[in-house]
């Protein structure tokens, strides 16, 4: 909590974008969460996404449940769509908005508890749809908001803060989303932004599901020496499995000269491209299996694998498998919505 | 890359601020840095946001010793300085320039003059004077603001001051050229007299003619504080035929502040570009004058006034007429008739920036019954014999040594413009705290070169999770434009004040401007977990956790890239990571937010507090008494 609110003022020779806008126009409220949180540095890292990209606000939705996490699209994007829904409940209201207009951005914010107990039955579906969409989960392995009980994605091995143990394996959300089908998989870590900064602005310019788990401590509740979601241990058991990320905007040339071998790159559907440096030779991160055993392996190894750890460059989202009008559905008037009783009479006719 | 080369960028890599070495968060704080006597402003501004005007004014006072002459027309090089006017730029265009916009510092000068406005009784603050004396005597040539503040500062340690003057009052140029409808002579009497009134020995009305004989006197030293009192002339054609028609301009100020001069011709013509000058066209707009014309040889962007005088005669309806170099002075009948110019062209920069001039050819008279040539001043030493041991050096100046302030004869100081030529008051006062240390040391027989060491500390002003002891919240208001007297009364009355100065309430609202640049943010890196908090809540994006690399790379590295090379970079060890924390000082709003957004308390805001020795501690020591 912060008594004062973020002054408007700005460093005179801030950068702009080429909407003329500086970083400083894409925050939004004060942030109520506790200083030092994990979030406040993803909802940063998101504002610099999106000024880089020089989105335009009013194109942009921010969708969220409850919890921690899900108070942050206030923080962002002051200028943006939201909806701060039910706890859990996300998923649907993204699907619905995103049904109904299938031109604006979407980014939907969650945490653990959000994502992997109460709301774990509508995350699949919606991975499972292949929704368009922009997926972040806030990850700090505890419920901050009630005294920071274990969340499911807690370690086994990682006790409370009081010293409890924890009886459950914790459930790895990047591995249930590539077994679900989501086409773009990353995860990363708050207190790193030149890795996750990249990530998002792939993870937006993704058409499908593109799912980020970021791993954000709970400086309150998780950030103590045996904690394995504290920022020490993150840091020092951290894998990445691209050792640097560069996102390349669709106009942009690629002008940085690499090494040949340690590069891939990722072409994604608006023509943008994510670059990924000095690989690590046991990862293949376009099959699914591959990633999967890189998580576990190095899950088993005591590291946390970050970075991109999967894409499917040529997947299909959810407006094509239902086969939706180009058209997004609230730019149709109620008129060729709803042709009336005589289009109907005319549609029967032909089954008779 | 070279492994020595690797080597000797790991060199280069910037070191770690020493935040013990007092210079590191003195300049941080532009205002007091940029002031000669070292002020401290943001402490002073809070106490009149406090309402304690008597504080203010000693706080003051303590440095500056005339805080309502100041107030009112000191040339504020604080100003022009301030973090502030790096933030924000006002929507009125330049004076000098009008493609330029003016930057908005606070008004610090006009929040002294509030100080000084509503400081009430303030006597019972003001140093003992010890009345057993020392045994040591001083004369103090000169009574302007270098002497006087040499006699403010010896006082209270038991010298016997002697103060000589060639004019019947004390204050100097102050008085002399310091017209009173900018300059009310209460205030200015107010404060001279209260450093009089401690005690000093005053012999006004008493022109020195030898310095040989003051040093006959037997005096244990001698300070000489005369100024630069000669103003210089022109001599084109027709000068001396028209000389009962052309006053030099600080003569002739001179003449008006004694009453001895009351009225001037109809049409005016005020030759220069500088303060004098500015002076000079209002005060004859006072006297009479219907007609006054500025003319000034260079471009007006490279006028001497200060751009606020400049506006402010513009203001009183008075063209200023640049480019325009005087020929010949034109005589009718025997008398002044006009003055020719022929007007400049300007025809680039030269290598100092400074534009660079040719004749057009183009003549211009200028009708006009008497001229007033302010195009500068000089020093004059006549009365200082050459064989004393006191040796003059370049355009007849005497050696004096820039820390000391001692000449090449033991025990004679100089100070303000007789020391090194003309320069503004607070500078004048500056060199009087430096020449009365020395003197100090001197009339002890300590060794004038050893100088005391600038006091300082720092604290914390964390009061509670939220609460600051100093208003943190940035005010996004405008500079409160100062009340002016009405136009059509002020400009034809001499002793009426054309700034009315703030009342207490536009001074309310000023003070919210200040940056409280002395309440530092102090990172301590070993308590960092590097979580980003700070950096990404600070509103001017002046936190950065970066590899360490040489300062210049670092600069151009940071989330804005530094440029502004006059401020400082704050740089912290090597944190767990392995980078450091680097802190752009440049437009920090001192609004604490990075400390209230650090979980472990790594920034704390701090209030550091700077004094600048002086040879008495006399008045720092009442310093607690009115700031408790």
């Amino acid at each position: 909590m912060t008594y004062i609110t973020k002054p408007l003022a700005h460093h005179p020779a801030l950068p702009r974008n080429a909407l003329d806008l500086t970083r400083r126009d894409y925050e939004g409220s004060m942030s109520t969460l506790c200083a030092g949180c994990g979030h406040d540095s993803i909802t940063a890292a998101i504002i610099e996404a999106c000024f880089e990209m020089d989105l335009p606000a009013h194109r942009i939705a921010k969708l969220s449940g409850i919890g921690c996490s899900s108070k942050t699209p206030t923080y962002f994007l002051g200028r943006s769509h939201g909806f701060n829904s039910v706890h859990g409940r996300m998923p649907s209201v993204t699907t619905g908005a995103n049904m109904a207009n299938k031109d604006l951005v979407y980014i939907g914010v969650s945490g653990d508890g959000d994502t992997a107990s109460i709301g774990l039955g509508q995350f699949a579906h919606a991975v499972r749809r292949k929704l368009n969409m922009t997926y972040i989960v806030m990850n700090n392995g505890c419920y901050g908001l009630t005294k920071g009980q274990f969340s499911a994605t807690n370690d086994k091995s990682s006790p409370s803060k009081k010293g409890e143990a924890n009886p459950f394996d914790a459930i790895d959300l990047c591995q249930m989303a590539i077994q679900l089908g989501a086409g773009f998989v990353g995860r990363s870590f708050s207190g790193d932004k030149k890795q996750l900064i990249p990530l998002i602005k792939a993870a937006i310019s993704y058409k499908g599901f593109a799912f980020l788990d970021v791993i954000s401590p709970c400086v309150t509740f998780n950030n103590h020496p045996a904690s394995t979601k504290s920022f020490d241990y993150v840091r020092a058991h951290n894998h990445a499995v691209e050792n640097k990320l560069d996102f390349v905007e669709p106009q942009e040339e690629i002008t940085i000269s690499y090494e040949a071998g340690t590069t891939a790159a990722v072409t994604l559907h608006d023509g943008s491209r994510l670059i990924l440096n000095k690989l690590d030779h046991g990862h293949d991160f376009r099959d699914r299996d591959a990633a999967i055993m890189t998580i576990r392996q190095n899950a088993n190894d005591g590291q946390v694998a970050t970075g991109l750890l999967y894409v499917n460059e040529t997947g299909d989202d959810l407006h094509d498998a239902l086969q939706t009008s180009d058209r997004p559905l609230n730019e149709i008037p109620v008129s060729e919505l709803c042709p009336g009783s005589k289009a109907l009479e005319g549609i029967n006719a032909r089954f008779r | 890359m070279q492994a020595s080369e690797i080597a000797a960028r790991a060199r280069a890599r910037m070191a770690p601020t020493d935040i013990s070495n007092p210079k590191y968060f003195h300049k941080v704080v532009d205002c007091q840095w940029a002031c000669p006597t070292h002020t401290p402003v943001p402490e002073y501004i809070r106490l009149i946001a406090q309402g304690r005007y008597a504080a203010a004014y000693m706080l003051n006072w303590e440095s500056n010793v005339f805080p309502g002459i100041l107030g009112r027309v000191c040339d504020r090089p604080c100003e022009p300085a301030c973090r502030r006017g790096r933030l924000q730029t006002s929507n009125e265009p330049n004076a000098k320039d009008p493609s330029k916009k003016n930057a908005e510092p606070v008004a610090i000068c006009r929040l002294k003059r509030v100080a000084a406005d509503y400081k009430g009784d303030i006597d019972g603050f003001l140093p003992e004077i010890p009345v057993q004396k020392n045994g040591k005597r001083v004369a103090l040539l000169g009574a302007g603001p270098a002497s006087l503040t040499v006699a403010r500062d010896l006082m209270p340690l038991g010298y016997h001051v002697v103060l000589y003057d060639k004019d019947p009052k004390g204050g100097g140029l102050m008085r002399t050229n310091i017209p009173s409808f900018r300059l009310p002579v209460e205030v200015l009497d107010d404060e001279v007299d209260r450093i009089t009134g401690f005690g000093v020995e005053t012999r006004f009305g008493h022109e020195v003619t030898s310095l040989k004989s003051i040093l006959d006197e037997g005096y244990d030293a001698v300070f000489v504080g005369t100024g630069a009192p000669r103003g210089k002339d022109l001599d084109v054609p027709g000068r001396k035929e028209a000389a009962a028609n052309i006053h030099i301009g600080i003569d002739f100020l001179t003449s008006v502040a004694f009453g001895h001069l009351e009225k001037i011709g109809k049409r005016i013509v005020v030759i220069g570009g500088g303060n004098t000058a500015m002076d000079c066209c209002r005060t004859a707009l006072r006297l009479g004058a219907e007609a006054v014309t500025v003319t000034v040889r260079s471009p007006r962007k490279v006028m001497k006034a200060s751009e606020w005088e400049i506006k402010d005669a513009i203001h009183e309806g008075i063209p200023i007429l640049d480019n325009h170099a005087p020929k010949s002075f034109v005589i009718e009948n025997g008398k002044l008739a006009g003055v020719v110019f022929e007007k400049m062209i300007e025809t680039g920069v030269d290598a100092r920036g400074r534009p660079q001039l040719k004749a057009s050819g183009e003549l211009v008279t200028i009708p006009c019954d008497d001229v007033l040539m302010a195009i500068g001043q000089d020093n004059a030493f006549p009365w200082i014999e050459r064989d004393l041991g006191l040796e003059f050096g370049e355009w007849e100046m005497p050696k004096v040594d820039r820390v000391t302030f001692m000449s090449t004869r033991p025990g004679v100081f100089f100070g303000g413009d007789a020391a090194w030529g003309p320069e503004n008051i607070i500078w004048a006062v500056a060199h009087g705290h430096q020449a009365a240390i020395s003197i100090d040391a001197f009339c002890h027989g300590r060794t004038v070169t050893e100088r005391p060491a600038p006091g300082h500390t720092l604290v914390s002003q964390k009061m509670g999770i939220h609460e600051w002891s100093y208003s943190n919240n940035y005010d996004a208001a405008a500079r409160v434009a100062v009340p002016h007297a009405d136009l059509k009364t002020s400009i034809r009355n001499l002793k009426l004040e054309v700034e009315l100065g703030y009342d207490d309430k536009l001074a309310a609202k000023e003070v919210e401007r200040c940056l409280n640049c002395d309440v530092q943010t102090v990172f301590t890196g070993s308590l960092c977990i590097e979580c980003d908090a700070c950096m990404d809540i600070c509103p001017v994006d002046c936190i950065n956790f970066i590899d360490n690399a040489p300062e210049d790379e670092l600069r151009a590295s940071l989330r804005v890239p530094a440029v502004n090379a006059t401020q400082d970079i704050y740089v912290s060890d090597a944190l767990k990571t392995g980078r450091i924390m680097a802190k752009d000082e440049d437009v920090c709003l001192h609004c604490g937010l990075c400390a209230e957004r650090c979980p472990t308390g790594a920034w704390d805001m701090q209030k550091f507090f700077y004094v600048e020795p002086q040879a008495s501690s006399a008045c720092h020591s009442h310093h607690n008494a009115y700031l408790r």
